[in-house]
């Protein structure tokens, strides 16, 4: 069934911060098996410019899917999670996630689709530091499958 | 900012080091306990064969960090990447053969867009088949 289309540009409270550990991103870099400096050694981060070891670009995306949870979740909704599958990714920085961010993420719903019986959603991360400045927002594309008949 | 090049000595066409990055089981694994992300399709091929996939497939967010690192490691500072966005066009299929997957990945300049960005257009292929598809990435040279 076609998802509520009055569900397009709503927007859901800011999350509790989400506090980026230096081992955090240590273990995310390790995971996708990338040695860069800038991730682990805060002197080559700082001969970088930046005041902390920062993250791997798609290290957000943990926490803005988590937060596009409470969208996807939404029993008013009506998503089936189980056939979603991801389209699309995307991000646009002002500048790199670092240790000791305390971020918060405002999730908006920006389109609702219906194409050949798949629902089709598009959701927008606002993430922000502490301070309120904007650090990167992410663009979710979420597909749900239809469901086989009989 | 810390970029490897200058602005203007990076031409349209500047081709970036292939890379192959293998992806195995154990390999999944650890990047589901490091995202968070433990939807049973990345590790489990009981419940990937019930939703109708052939095998245990790489977490889509898997293969997008993969191909940024050709990006992050011609530029050198991974902070110089303003915007990345991919569609995920083929999942990567990951079998318990004790060899797994491999993932190509190139790119190339496809832009100067002024204020020293330039824009990277990458491909990653897997098994012979293009895995991402409008995959790119505007990164802020020196």
């Amino acid at each position: 069934m076609a998802l509520d289309q009055s569900f397009v540009g709503r927007t859901y409270p800011p999350t509790a911060p989400y506090e980026v550990g230096r081992e955090k991103i240590r273990e995310f870099a390790e995971a996708i098996g990338d040695a860069n400096p800038a991730y682990t050694d805060p002197g080559a981060a700082g001969r970088l410019g930046h005041p902390d070891v920062i993250a791997p670009p798609t290290f957000v995306f943990a926490i803005t899917f988590k937060a596009a949870g409470e969208v996807v979740e939404d029993p008013q909704l009506g998503l089936d999670y189980s056939r979603v599958v991801h389209g699309d990714q995307r991000f646009a920085y002002t500048r790199p996630v670092r240790a000791g961010d305390r971020l918060t993420v405002t999730s908006t719903i920006e389109a609702i689709k219906s194409l050949a019986g798949n629902d089709i959603l598009d959701i927008r991360g606002e993430v922000h530091d502490e301070a309120g400045e904007h650090v990167v927002t992410a663009w979710t594309k979420l597909v749900a499958r239809a469901a086989e008949e009989g | 900012m810390a970029a490897k090049f200058a602005y203007e000595d990076v031409e349209v066409g500047t081709e970036l080091p292939v890379r192959t990055f293998p992806v195995t089981r154990a390999v999944l694994v650890r990047y589901a306990g490091a995202s968070g992300d433990f939807n049973p399709i990345h590790w489990n091929e009981r419940f990937a064969r019930e939703v109708g996939l052939p095998d245990v497939i790489a977490h889509g967010m898997f293969t997008m960090a993969e191909a940024a690192r050709v990006v992050t490691d011609w530029v050198g500072d991974p902070g110089a990447v303003v915007e990345y966005g991919v569609r995920f066009t083929k999942p990567v299929v990951v079998p318990d053969d004790g060899e797994g997957a491999v993932i190509e990945v190139g790119g190339k300049v496809a832009a100067r867009l002024g204020g020293n960005l330039v824009r990277v257009d990458l491909t990653a292929v897997s098994a012979g088949q293009k895995v991402l598809g409008m995959s790119r990435a505007v990164v802020r040279l020196a």
